[in-house]
This record gives C-alpha cells, structure tokens and sequence, in this order.
C-alpha cells in the first residue's frame, strides 16, 4: 500500500527507443508533496522519464527499460507489478487533452465508476468536487451532459485534471500541461496544480522556466538524456553549479 | 492560497480505507476479466486463421473420390464433360474461365488505369467527393443485378449492335466471328460485365497507390518543365508499377470468383471458346449451376467440390501474390 | 517547340480519355440503376410487396415476392449479426492486444485471404459442413454461409475504423489505471462508434445481395420464413430463378425483386454514410 505522501527514488533508470540510448543512468529522488519541475531544452527524454514512471511506456512496442524505479518504497518497473493499480495512483496529464468520447459528467466519472469509490460518496460529489478543485465546476455546472469534446482547449485540459484526480492518485505526473493553452486557461491549471500540491506529489515536465520559476520547489534539469544537476528550485536558478544548467537558465539555449 | 481542501470545507479526507479491500477484491476481478477477454478474443483470431485450413482441407477431403479416381492431368485436360458416362474433363471451364476473366481484364484494365490518374492527379478535390460515393454504389450493387443488367442491356447490344458490326468488318477472323453463336451470350457479354463489377475495385486501389507516391517525386519532375501527363507516363507509373500489377492481379482474382452476373450472360456451353461471341462455361458458373444434380450422379459432387477447391486455390494464389506486392509497397514508399 | 505542340495535345488527349473513362464507369451505374427502374418499376404494386407467389415461383402468376423480402432480411439480419459477434472481438484483439509475432502475421494474412474467397466456395463449404451435420437447406443453414461471407468484410472495415482512433485516446485512458479489455470496450468502441454503424451496414449491404452462398445452402421456397431449419427464399435467387422462366408475369416478380434488392441496397448506403456523421456527438477529434 503506498501513503499519501509518497516520494519517488529512481535508481539507474536506462531507457532504449530502438538503438537510442534516450535516458542515461538516471538517479534521482523525487520529494514528496511538493511540485518539481523536470526542466531541459526539447529532446531529451523528459517525456519519457513520465511515462517510465507511470509504465506508460509499456504501450510502445520498441522501448526498451531497465532500472528501478520506487514510489514510497514499492517497485514501481520490473514483471509481476500490479501495473493497473500503479497508473492509478500516479496520474498523468498530457500536453495535449484527449476527454474521453462521453458526457463531462462521465468523464470525470470514468476513474470512479472502473476503480470503484471510497466510502460514503456518490457519483454525483464525486464529479462535482473535482470539478471544483480544477477550477472548472462554475462553468461547466450546467451542462455536465453535454459532449466533453464540445469544451475549449483549456477547459478540456480542466477537465483532464480532474479527470485524473477523480481516482485519488498520490502522485501527478504533468508533461508541458500548459502548451496548448491559452494563457488565462495556462493560469487557472498553474493554480490548480499549486492547490492539489499538499495532498499529492506533482511532477512537472516544462520547458517554460518562468513557470518552473512560479510553481517548483524542487528542480531536476535533463540533458540529452542524462541528470546533469538537481536541487531545491531556489538554488538551482540562483546558484547553478553546472555550466549546462548555467547556460540553460539564463536562456543563452533552449 | 495555502488553504487544503479541509479547510475549503470540501470533502472529509479519507484516512483509513475501510473500502481497500474491496478495492483489492475488484482489481483482482477486473484483470481476470481483462485476461479472460485476451485468451477469448485471441481464441477467436486464430479460429479466424484457422478457417482458411478448414476450408481448404474441407473441400479437399469432398473432392478426395475424384481426385484418387482419376490423374489429375486427366482431370485438368480432359476436354470431355459427361457426368452420366464418368467423364469430368475440366478443360473447358478452366479454358472458359480464362477467357472471361482475360476479356474482363482487357476492358477494365486500360479504363481503370485512366480513371485512376485522373482521379488522383488530375481531378479536382470536388470531383473525387461525388465520384467516391457513386464508385462505393458500383462496388455495392448485388451480382445478380449485374446480370440482370447483362440480360437486358448488354446482351441485346451485343446480338443487335456489335455483333453485326464486328461481323461486318473483322467477320473473316475467326476470333471476331459470330457465326457459331450469335444469341449475344457469350464471353464478350460476360467480359463486359465482369468489367464493370471490378472496375471500382481496382480504381481504388489503383488510386491509392498513385496517392502513395511523394509529392517530391512529382514536384521534381514538373520543375523540368513537363506537362502533368508526361510526368505521369514518365515518373509516376515507372514508380508505381508495382502496386498497379497488384491492383489488376486483385482485380483478376476477383474476377475470377464472380458467379451469378458471368453465370447469367455467358451462354454455359462446356466448349472451348474460339471467339469472342462463342459461349463459355467458367468453373464458377459450373458450380452453381449444377449443385442440384450433383447428389444424385456418382462422383458429380467430388466434381463439383474439385473445382471449388481448384478456383479456391488459384484465388488464395493470385490474392497472396497481390496482398503481398502492396504491403512490400506500402513499406517501401 | 514543335515538341511543346506535341506535348499540349497528347495531355489533352490523355484528359478526354480519362475523364472518358470516367464517365464511362459511371454511365453504365446509370444504365444498371436505370434498367432496373425501367423494368422494375411496372412490376411493383402492393400486392407484389405483400404477398407471396401463388401457384408455385416458377410458373404461377399472381401474388408477390414478400417470401423473398422476408427472407433475405432473416438472413441479412442473422448473418450480420454472427459476423459482428465474432468480427468486433478479433478486430479489437488484433488492434489493442496482439503484439508483433509471427503468429499475430499469420492471423492477419489469413483474413486477407478469407476477405479474398469467393462467396462460391463459401457456399459450397457451407453445404459441406451441412452434410456433416445433417442440416438441410434451410435459413440456419444460409445464415452459417453468409455469415462467413459477412465475417472478413466486418472484421477487415472495423479495423480500419479502429484504426483510426487517436493513440493518445487510449494513452489517456490507460494513465488512469484502466485495463485493456475497459480501454476496449469503454472508450474506443465508444469512439469508433459511429465507424463501427457503417460497418455493420456495410456487411449487411453485401450479405443481403450475396446469391451465391445462400445458393447451396439456403434452398427456396415461395412460402414466408416459418423455421430456420426450413428452406427460405431470398431476394437475390428470387431474380436468379424467376427471370429464366418463360412466363412474363413470373418475369415480372424477378423484376421486382431486382428492384427491392437495389433499393435496400441503396438505403443501406446511404446510411452508412450518414452513421459517420450523425452518431459522432461524442467523438474526440
């Protein structure tokens, strides 16, 4: 069973796409309940480092993983691992929303309604609280029959959120979740994200560094695959020890 | 914003899990259910596959008395179609066969090749959204349509209009000659109608594989300062070769399994053709046309079942072949 | 520049002829759809709709071809329905769980080739496996010969709708902890729904119009379904036999047969196509 505030221990994490090495002996702690943000210019497996996580990776044919990855203390990679209840408790939100085909109602009680719901609740409040937490219950309220595919790009993107949070994962993954959103929608996820924080572990894959600035407090920076440094995010922006990691927050690439 | 949910006053938070149990117990179902669904569905595919043998060996196992009474050379030769006395001499259905099915390629290759340039490389966006639709309705129309169609079109245009005409001027020739059939029903109807009925076929697959060419290759040729027609002639069927002889071997494969619209047109005589007005008799028309006597004379349904078994083996053979040639393609492009 | 002259009228020829053949392809659907309005259409009445064909379907006059209606409609409908049975789980194994071996090649080589066999072979394999079991002609017997027609044109068009269903979709919904078999049926067959309707329609516009398979193995009758271990009469047989006999007013039912059988194709059609547009309220782009 894992706790609430699960940390993450990666330990040599390698993962091979084909004949390339995308990530290089990975090893790295993740601190529970805070946000950290995986920062690194655009290539460099960060998206794969989430989906490693959460064995998302095991829907692609040609990945090829080793290592040990530990949330709290159980092995998250490696056969016999209950990979069903692994993807529940650590969600994922894509860059790009995908709502389920159904009503928005239905979509957030899509989690709930295959994993079943924890004492004392309704369908009803379920949906309805985490709507709210995603800061998209006032809009949506009246319509929650309606056809989630019908809803903005930001909203849909809400609603991802709550989506995922609906079956109660103790770890959220978020790959570049404010890339297609406009920057009031991008706003209202960022508020959201900094909210859900004291329940849950957030890992936040961006290639904004005012957003990690904004959100993190703990940052991770990849390159080409490999950790080059981590740390708290006050010390990583303001004293970086590398010269990549120095290089990269002052902009000078990307 | 430091406030939790608690304290928003939202939902109690859950510390035991008294429901974790049961938790536990539905996760067990769901993935017992998820490998019963794989187990079931896999079973169901590979049945699938199965049945490809099943087939074959059934028919094989009916055809087994004629295919041990008799030399297959003999059977495959023979000119001589006498159930009663004993003689099954399938040479004059495979003849007919090819016959039908050559004239059938002789008129829809050419036309498809045509419309399928012309749809893919020439035709405009609109173009394509009215005829796509109507080419499905082609494809779609029933076999015994078609030859109703044939009965009452094709073959009185033959016997009234082309057939006088070709007598005419090409009568001397005994290929062009109707003198020994002038009814109209005849190889040149069943060819005609057979056409027809592949014709949306291949154009379809003609034109997905002219889609499949990259726009470089026509870009580049064009640069050159050709016209659209010499680029085509030139670049694209040169590269699009393959997958075109693989859209006329499917077409002819299915040609080759058409029953009802060749079997209402083409005359059924058991004779080898020497014209394009002659009569025929394909093994398909043989088959349906005799499953009525076939349990009452003596090696009739072995008959009957080898040349099922014989029609089934050359279509598997020449669809593999074309199966096979657009995957290499579709790979390769 | 002479050259350039020539070039200009070889394209221009080439464009008569291919938008020629073109319209060649589609006059002769005109004179197809036209010959059987042409002689369909004096047949029909609504005596011929609802009744069945008086002193025998050979030589009596009178009456109607609703035994062939009937008929081919339980057969469609049967046929349809095993082909969907069977075809929707393999096309969803073979999207969401098969992997990459050889035998998963070998399963979808072997539904290409099914897709390939003529309905012939089917209905004389169907008549077959009959004789084994003691089955007569019958409906139980055409809808086992149809329904094996139907099969790889259902599996092979669910696939391709299948296939079209977004990765990312599934992605999402297996993030959230689902398994493949609620991924299968709760999500993509949600999403391909309306792809699905038009496949469904698709085979039953091809299983109704079949003669072939039901040739051997269905019989005929000019009785209306009663049992499905009974013979029953179909639409495409009924043109079959009906338009060989020397009697016009037997001619006349063929006729219309003809026609019912085109135009429930048509409908067939055209539904289909609406299916892809109407039901897709819920589906993600």
């Amino acid at each position: 069973m894992i706790r609430r505030n699960a940390h993450i221990q990666v330990c040599d994490l390698n993962v091979h796409y084909r004949s390339l090495h995308v990530l290089k002996d990975l090893s790295v702690d993740i601190p529970a309940n805070q946000v950290t943000a995986i920062i690194g210019p655009s290539g460099c497996g960060k998206t794969t480092f989430l989906k490693s996580i959460n064995r998302l990776i095991d829907l692609d044919d040609e990945a090829r993983v080793s290592g040990q990855i530990t949330v709290d203390g159980l092995s998250v990679l490696g056969a016999g691992v209950n990979v069903t209840e692994i993807r529940r408790r650590i969600g994922l939100l894509s860059q790009r929303p995908f709502p389920l085909p159904m009503s928005i109602y239905e979509n957030v009680a899509f989690g709930p309604r295959i994993h079943g719901l924890s004492n004392g609740r309704s369908f009803d409040q379920v949906v309805e609280h985490y709507l709210r937490v995603a800061g998209l219950w006032e809009e949506v309220k009246e319509r929650l029959d309606a056809p989630a595919a019908k809803l903005s790009i930001g909203q849909q993107q809400r609603l991802c959120l709550a989506r995922g949070l609906a079956v109660e994962p103790e770890v959220l993954l978020c790959d570049e979740p404010t890339s297609s959103l406009d920057p009031l929608s991008a706003q209202h996820l960022e508020s959201a994200l900094k909210d859900i924080k004291h329940d849950h572990t957030v890992v936040l894959v961006t290639h904004i560094l005012r957003q990690a600035g904004r959100l993190a407090d703990y940052v991770i920076f990849l390159y080409m695959g490999e950790l080059v440094e981590h740390g708290p995010a006050e010390e990583v922006f303001n004293h970086p020890q590398k010269p990549h990691t120095r290089a990269y927050v002052a902009g000078e690439f990307s | 914003m430091a406030e939790s949910w608690i304290e928003r006053g939202l939902l109690p938070r859950q510390r035991t899990r008294p429901g974790h149990q049961s938790r536990e117990a539905r996760g067990q179902r769901r993935r017992l259910v998820d490998l019963a669904g794989h187990k079931v569905t896999r079973g169901m595919a590979v049945g699938a596959a199965v049945l490809v043998l099943l087939i074959s060996a059934g028919l094989l196992v009916r055809a087994w008395p004629i295919l041990r009474s008799q030399p297959l050379k003999e059977l495959l030769l023979g000119r001589t179609w006498h159930p009663m006395q004993g003689a099954f001499g399938f040479w004059p259905f495979i003849v007919g066969t090819l016959w039908v099915t050559a004239m059938a390629m002789a008129i829809a290759v050419p036309l498809c090749t045509l419309s399928a340039i012309y749809l893919a490389e020439y035709a405009a966006p609109g173009v394509g959204r009215v005829v796509k639709p109507l080419m499905d309705l082609l494809a779609g129309i029933p076999s015994v349509v078609y030859g109703l169609w044939g009965v009452l079109v094709v073959v009185p245009l033959i016997r009234e209009h082309v057939g006088p005409w070709m007598d005419r001027h090409l009568g001397h020739i005994a290929f062009f000659s109707t003198s020994a059939n002038p009814t109209g029903y005849g190889v040149l109807a069943g060819g005609t109608v057979l056409a027809v009925m592949v014709f949306p076929i291949i154009v379809s697959v003609m034109e997905e594989v002219f889609r499949s060419v990259p726009d470089g290759l026509r870009e580049a040729a064009l640069a050159l300062g050709v016209t659209r027609w010499i680029m085509v002639r030139k670049v694209l069927l040169r590269r699009a070769f393959p997958g075109v002889i693989a859209a006329v071997v499917l077409g002819f494969s299915r040609a080759l399994g058409e029953t009802m619209a060749v079997l209402m047109v083409v005359g059924n005589v058991p004779q080898v053709p020497r014209s394009l007005f002659d009569a025929a008799y394909p093994l398909t028309a043989l088959i349906a046309n005799n499953y009525g006597e076939m349990m009452s004379v003596p090696l009739y349904d072995a008959a009957l079942m080898a040349a099922g078994l014989l029609l089934l083996l050359v279509v598997l053979g020449f669809n593999l072949l074309a199966q096979l040639v657009l995957k290499r393609m579709g790979k390769v492009a | 520049m002479k050259r350039d002259v020539l070039w200009r009228i070889e394209e221009t020829v080439m464009r008569v002829l291919m938008i020629g053949a073109t319209a060649l392809a589609l006059g002769c659907l005109a004179l197809i759809l036209g010959a059987v309005v042409w002689k369909g259409l004096p047949a029909m009445s609504l005596a011929m709709v609802t009744q069945c064909p008086q002193g025998g379907y050979y030589t009596g006059a009178g009456g109607g071809i609703l035994n062939a209606i009937l008929g081919s409609l339980y057969l469609a409908v049967g046929a349809t329905l095993v082909a969907l049975v069977l075809g929707l789980p393999i096309a969803l194994y073979l999207q969401l769980y098969a992997g990459r071996s050889r035998l998963i090649e070998f399963v979808r080589l072997a539904l290409d080739v099914l897709w390939g066999i003529p309905s012939i072979v089917y209905g004389a394999f169907g008549f077959g496996l009959m004789l084994l079991i003691g089955l007569r002609a019958s409906l139980l017997g055409g809808i086992i010969a149809l329904s094996l027609v139907e099969l790889p044109i259902m599996c092979r068009a669910i696939e391709e709708v299948l296939k079209m269903v977004p990765f990312e979709l599934t992605e999402s919904a297996y993030a959230l902890g689902t398994t493949r078999w609620e991924v299968a049926w709760k999500v993509v067959v949600r999403q391909a729904l309306p792809g699905i309707t038009s496949a469904i329609l698709l085979a039953f516009g091809r299983g109704i119009g079949d003669a072939a398979s039901v040739l051997f193995t269905a019989g005929y009758t000019d009785h209306l379904p009663t049992s499905p271990l009974r013979p029953v009469a179909s639409l495409p047989l009924a043109v079959f036999f009906q338009l060989a006999t020397p009697f016009p007013s037997v001619q006349q039912r063929a006729y219309a047969s003809a026609l019912v059988l085109t135009a429930i194709v048509l409908i067939i059609s055209v539904l289909a196509r609406l299916a892809s547009t109407r039901l897709s309220r819920f589906v993600v782009k």
